[in-house]
């Protein structure tokens, strides 16, 4: 292990332990936050590898955050345990989300986010118009948190240690799929379909599973909004809560693996912590949201990752390369 | 000797612009075959509908004797057809390393044994060797995007040798190449049709390459075959000189 590795182990072992020990020092609404985090989180993962690693830009990530929390409410409702809930939302995301991932391989860029974004304006109407279903506008309350092998998650420091197992076990799946080929070829289908191709790639076959397995994580940390937030109705799954995932991704970082965690911080942390300037925390956050953009593109892991190879690396080999594709090309 | 790919009569047009018009020839088994002519001739999508990329208006290609027309790219890459373009095309934000790694990676069992099997699919030992092959080892660990342009070439014709194919087509290998590069292309291209017994095809303007390197050449004039035969016939044709090669 080298010495980067080994200060990554220990920047994770202390961001560990502290998630581990905050509900120690934070009152029900920290950790309710935090919890909102964690669940976010999931969602923003799953987000990333649709458009971080396979390139394919989603605005339905919040749809399928929806349906895995309205599953989650009308199961749990009726008397179905939480994991029913987890394997419908996941099942029923994944394949609506291979379905719209059939768009993308007819158009891309802008054009693929008007198709996602009517998505979710069909999905969100669904919410709200279906009352027999989903309670339309007065949405559904009193969701129960689940008991798990007769231990109830009812307290809030509970729930928050359920929410980041789950996250620990998304992010160790994820963790695993993008070392594995696949996570290779989603890069390939992202950075250059044509030649992807020529080296064998179904870059069709990748593109639905990008869509339908970052969808089926939508539908994973819906089904733990709903039991956290014990009430859902329409609006937390609008165009505009796709957009909010989407920010988290481009601002944490847009196919690294810990741009989702450093996204959902800013998108869901930072709002409570400029809450001390009272009525002026938007004006604030959209500010520091434009300058962030401005001034690192790749995301807030990119320019981390710039800064450690600035002080790591002098800038000597760069200008080397590049001197000596000057003088082959002169040659 | 047999014909491991066969064109027949294979038309593409853009509008009223016709690029390749009624083209026929056949590749043998084991031969370097050179195409060459001037820029806009149709030498480029002519490659583009052999290799799927483009759906041709008419015509039939072969592939040891099967019907291969209009097949997506990667399946024909899963009958052993690779190609190098005309513009480089590596993967820029992986390694030299992972570039050829990901180059095999899908020919290595199926879809689901690929996401549980191991993370090089196995291709590690074909990827040093290819490494070795193209003498890109100090760069192997390094970015491909920071390689230089002769660099990147010899990684991009690196990768469409790694699945191990039976017929490769190159366009414009040799393109901004420097000649030191160059020989050392060159070479690498013989060995991997001596040793190998890969069937090469070469789209390219450098006519010593050419001519050194390919055992017939076919030489094509506003999208139709204008001759085919060995270097020196294809050099003496006067309908070729006034074509194309000039004086």
């Amino acid at each position: 292990m080298n010495a980067r590795n080994v200060s990554l182990a220990i920047l994770a072992a202390i961001v560990v332990a502290a998630l581990l020990a905050a509900p120690l020092v934070l009152k029900s609404y920290g950790i309710y936050i935090l919890s909102l985090w964690a669940v976010t989180t999931i969602g923003a993962i799953g987000l990333n590898l649709t458009l971080g690693y396979a390139g394919q830009i989603s605005l339905a990530q919040a749809a399928f955050v929806g349906i895995g929390a309205y599953c989650a409410a009308i199961l749990t409702k009726n008397g179905y345990p939480l994991p029913f809930a987890y394997v419908l939302a996941f099942a029923s995301c994944f394949s609506i989300g291979w379905i719209l991932g059939y768009p993308a391989l007819r158009v891309e860029h802008h054009y693929l986010a008007f198709v996602t974004l009517a998505f979710t304006t069909l999905v969100y109407l669904i919410f709200r118009n279906e009352e027999w279903l989903t309670g339309g506008v007065s949405g559904i309350g009193g969701i129960p948190r689940p008991v798990i092998f007769g231990y109830s998650l009812k307290g809030a420091a509970e729930f928050y240690y359920f929410c980041l197992a789950n996250l620990a076990v998304v992010s160790l799946a994820f963790w695993w799929l993008i070392r594995s080929p696949w996570g290779r070829a989603f890069v390939a289908v992202r950075e250059n379909p044509i030649r992807a191709l020529s080296l064998g790639v179904d870059t069709r076959r990748y593109t639905l599973m990008a869509f339908a397995i970052g969808a089926g994580l939508g539908g994973i940390s819906g089904v733990l909004l709903a039991p956290l937030v014990q009430f859902i109705d329409p609006s937390p799954f609008s165009l505009t809560a796709s957009l909010n995932l989407l920010l988290m991704v481009v601002i944490g970082g847009s196919g690294y693996f810990f741009g989702p965690f450093v996204g959902a911080i800013v998108a869901v942390l930072l709002p409570e912590w400029l809450r001390f300037s009272g009525g002026l925390y938007l004006i604030f956050y959209a500010v520091l949201v434009m300058v962030l953009m401005a001034v690192c593109p790749t995301g807030l892991i990119g320019l981390a990752g710039r800064v450690l190879k600035l002080v790591s690396k002098p800038a000597a080999p760069a200008a080397k390369a590049a001197m000596e594709r000057t003088l082959e090309r002169t040659t | 000797m047999t014909a491991l790919l066969s064109v027949d009569n294979l038309q593409k047009h853009f509008g009223g612009i016709v690029a390749v018009d009624g083209v026929t020839f056949e590749v043998h088994d084991r031969e370097i075959l050179g195409i060459i002519g001037p820029n806009g001739s149709g030498k480029s999508t002519l490659f583009n509908c052999i290799l799927g990329q483009l759906q041709p208006n008419g015509g039939e290609v072969r592939l040891d004797g099967k019907d291969i027309t209009g097949l997506r790219p990667s399946d024909l890459n899963r009958r052993g057809v690779s190609r190098t373009f005309q513009l480089l095309q590596i993967f820029p934000q992986l390694s030299v390393r992972e570039n050829l790694i990901l180059a095999g990676q899908e020919h290595q069992g199926s879809m689901v044994t690929r996401l549980f099997g191991a993370r090089d699919a196995g291709m590690t030992p074909a990827a040093e060797k290819m490494i070795d092959f193209f003498r890109l080892r100090h760069l192997a660990d390094e970015l491909a995007g920071s390689l230089s342009y002769g660099q990147q070439k010899l990684l991009d014709a690196a990768m469409a040798l790694m699945s191990g194919p039976r017929l490769v087509l190159l366009d414009e290998p040799a393109g901004g190449v420097n000649l030191t590069m160059l020989a050392d292309l060159k070479e690498r291209l013989r060995a991997i049709n001596a040793e190998q017994g890969a069937t090469l095809v070469v789209i390219e303007h450098n006519m010593d390459f050419v001519m050194s390197l390919c055992t017939r050449v076919l030489v094509l004039a506003e999208g139709k075959p204008l001759a085919i035969g060995k270097p020196e016939e294809v050099r003496n044709n006067p309908k070729v000189i006034e074509a194309y090669l000039g004086h």
